[in-house]
């Protein structure tokens, strides 16, 4: 009850705020825009057979840039004093933060939107059905909300909202691009191979790719499931006790 | 009307607390917070009566603030026991936040929502269904002003108009204890003045107040008792009658115009006065015990054909209090 007035108060200030939105579309356009103009060609022949491997890599890019914004936005508030109004008030104290969450979701399916649309606007043209796209559509949302946690935690560690901006990029950046996202496994060194391979996120966008390949779930899209389930399982509590301790 | 009977709860809770005359508003028993190895909070213990304005008044950095923290639960304390009208805040933590509001030092309201947004969340958060939040929202706008600025962005707003719509979220359950951070800091002098007549105002409606101030004059106006904190430790707690009087009574004050009368005027003045008098060159300085001694002391110089200039006499302020108290440790 309190979660959902504190997910409406996220959404208020959101349309309030309307710029809060630029990350969530501004950037997965321009990445796409960019990636697959400028590299498509070198890395898959065409801008339109890179397509398929892009379109899941900036999607899970985007999810990682779209959660790291709910440690900022909390570091923020803690700063404001309006979270010392939280706290003093007779209401579960995990509620301000399961608001902002909860209302972070709008931004993780406006990312999601944003970024397939891009895609099918380049040319992108899925064989699965409309179905399976909403499958993967919710397996990334699901994969961002569960890194929302771990970014929150880190809003709430963070000394200040810069630190957790700073953070997050690198995290985004080192993450995303250290993985399959982008290029093929293969053409990487050893090492590079070997880090990738250690990467979740690389795990993450072969379920997604398979899928669209495949039209059918698979092990390793359970295994994000099970994966995104223990991330929030983990760092739920870990946040709620740091939030305690602030 | 689901409203009503929210808003009676608590505050029945609260009457209830102030009907029984055993149970004080505020009880702190030897709250003590270190920061690191710095003991920001010692040992500090007192007793608020249900009614009445109690100040918390002490340099930047004395443990104020600190101290009020722990009081409302936002922060933990090392060691001490808080309880609110009877119930303590550890262990009925719940309960006991369900019984104040709290004004912070920085205004604690969302920055990104309007003003009717902040109260509409609040009163929804304290448990107010939509119906009654929409009613109470309304009541507070136009008790505190606000109503033609309603809806807009609380970036357009002045730090006064910030500093009552904080005011007012913490009214939103009528708390019949109420916590001021340094209500009126960056206030500019008139909207102080209104910040003042409005903390009367819910006095005098019943509620119980306990304020933070580093300003004398606000404690002096405001308060009933006071706390005097410095490096954490209450110095001092009494009425700021009291606290004057313990710093000396009115002083006196005045400059003899010939050289050659000061020591008949000494002479004459330690007839009247019990005190030591002092002189620095022509001018003369001695404590009067009561205001009336004034009248014989100026008979008896007039007739003695002493003339004086420069003729002062001085209450003592809560300054002289404060000065005395915290003298040579900041």
């Amino acid at each position: 009850m309190n979660t959902a007035t504190m997910a409406y108060r996220n959404l208020l200030k959101t349309v309030h705020n309307p710029d809060q939105f630029m990350d969530v579309i501004v950037q997965p356009v321009m990445f796409m825009l960019m990636f697959g103009y400028l590299f498509g060609g070198a890395i898959a022949g065409g801008v339109h057979a890179y397509l398929p491997t892009i379109v899941p890599g900036i999607l899970i890019q985007t999810m990682l840039s779209a959660s790291s914004g709910s440690g900022s936005q909390i570091r923020e508030d803690l700063d404001s004093g309006v979270f010392d109004r939280f706290k003093s008030l007779p209401m579960a104290h995990i509620a301000p933060l399961a608001g902002q969450l909860f209302g972070d979701i709008l931004r993780l399916i406006i990312a999601t939107i944003t970024s397939l649309t891009t895609g099918y606007l380049m040319g992108w043209r899925p064989t699965v059905g409309f179905g399976w796209i909403i499958v993967i559509g919710l397996l990334a949302i699901l994969t961002g909300w569960a890194l929302s946690w771990l970014f929150a935690l880190v809003g709430l560690l963070a000394k200040s909202a810069g630190a957790v901006q700073s953070f997050s990029l690198i995290t985004m950046l080192v993450l995303s691009f250290m993985s399959n996202a982008f290029v093929p496994l293969k053409s990487l060194t050893k090492p590079l191979q070997v880090i990738a391979h250690l990467n979740p996120v690389t795990y993450v966008i072969t379920a997604i790719r398979q899928i669209l390949a495949t039209g059918s779930w698979t092990h390793e899209a359970l295994l994000v499931l099970g994966f995104d389930i223990l991330i929030v399982a983990i760092f739920a509590p870990l946040t709620v006790w740091a939030y305690d301790r602030n | 009307m689901i409203y009503f009977v929210q808003g009676d709860l608590i505050k029945n809770k609260a009457q209830e607390g102030i009907a029984m005359t055993t149970v004080k508003a505020i009880e702190v028993s030897h709250l003590t917070k270190k920061f690191g190895n710095k003991t920001v909070v010692d040992d500090i213990s007192f007793e608020v009566q249900p009614g009445e304005v109690f100040g918390l008044l002490g340099p930047n950095g004395a443990g104020k603030t600190t101290t009020l923290r722990m009081i409302t639960t936002l922060l933990k304390a090392d060691a001490g026991q808080v309880k609110i009208f009877g119930h303590d805040t550890v262990k009925e933590g719940r309960l006991a936040r369900s019984m104040f509001g709290l004004t912070g030092q920085y205004a604690s309201v969302d920055e990104g929502l309007s003003a009717r947004q902040n109260l509409m969340i609040f009163a929804r958060l304290n448990g107010l269904s939509r119906q009654a939040a929409k009613q109470r929202t309304t009541e507070l706008l136009t008790e505190f002003s606000l109503e033609h600025s309603a809806d807009k962005a609380l970036k357009n707003f002045s730090g006064g108009m910030r500093r009552r719509l904080d005011l007012a979220v913490s009214l939103i359950t009528r708390p019949a204890l109420i916590f001021l951070d340094e209500p009126t800091t960056g206030l500019d002098p008139r909207t102080r003045t209104q910040m003042w007549t409005t903390i009367r105002q819910l006095v005098q409606q019943g509620s119980t107040v306990v304020l933070t101030t580093q300003y004398l004059d606000e404690a002096d106006a405001l308060a009933d008792r006071l706390a005097v904190i410095d490096h954490g430790k209450v110095v001092k707690m009494g009425t700021p009658a009291e606290l004057k009087q313990q710093v000396g009574g009115t002083k006196l004050a005045f400059t003899v115009n010939e050289q050659t009368e000061v020591a008949a005027a000494v002479k004459l003045l330690a007839a009247q006065v019990s005190g030591a008098v002092q002189q620095t060159g022509q001018q003369l300085r001695v404590s009067l015990k009561q205001l009336a001694q004034l009248t014989p002391i100026l008979t008896a110089l007039t007739q003695a054909k002493i003339t004086i200039s420069q003729l002062s006499v001085q209450e003592p302020s809560l300054d002289d209090v404060f000065m005395a108290l915290t003298v040579g440790k900041n």
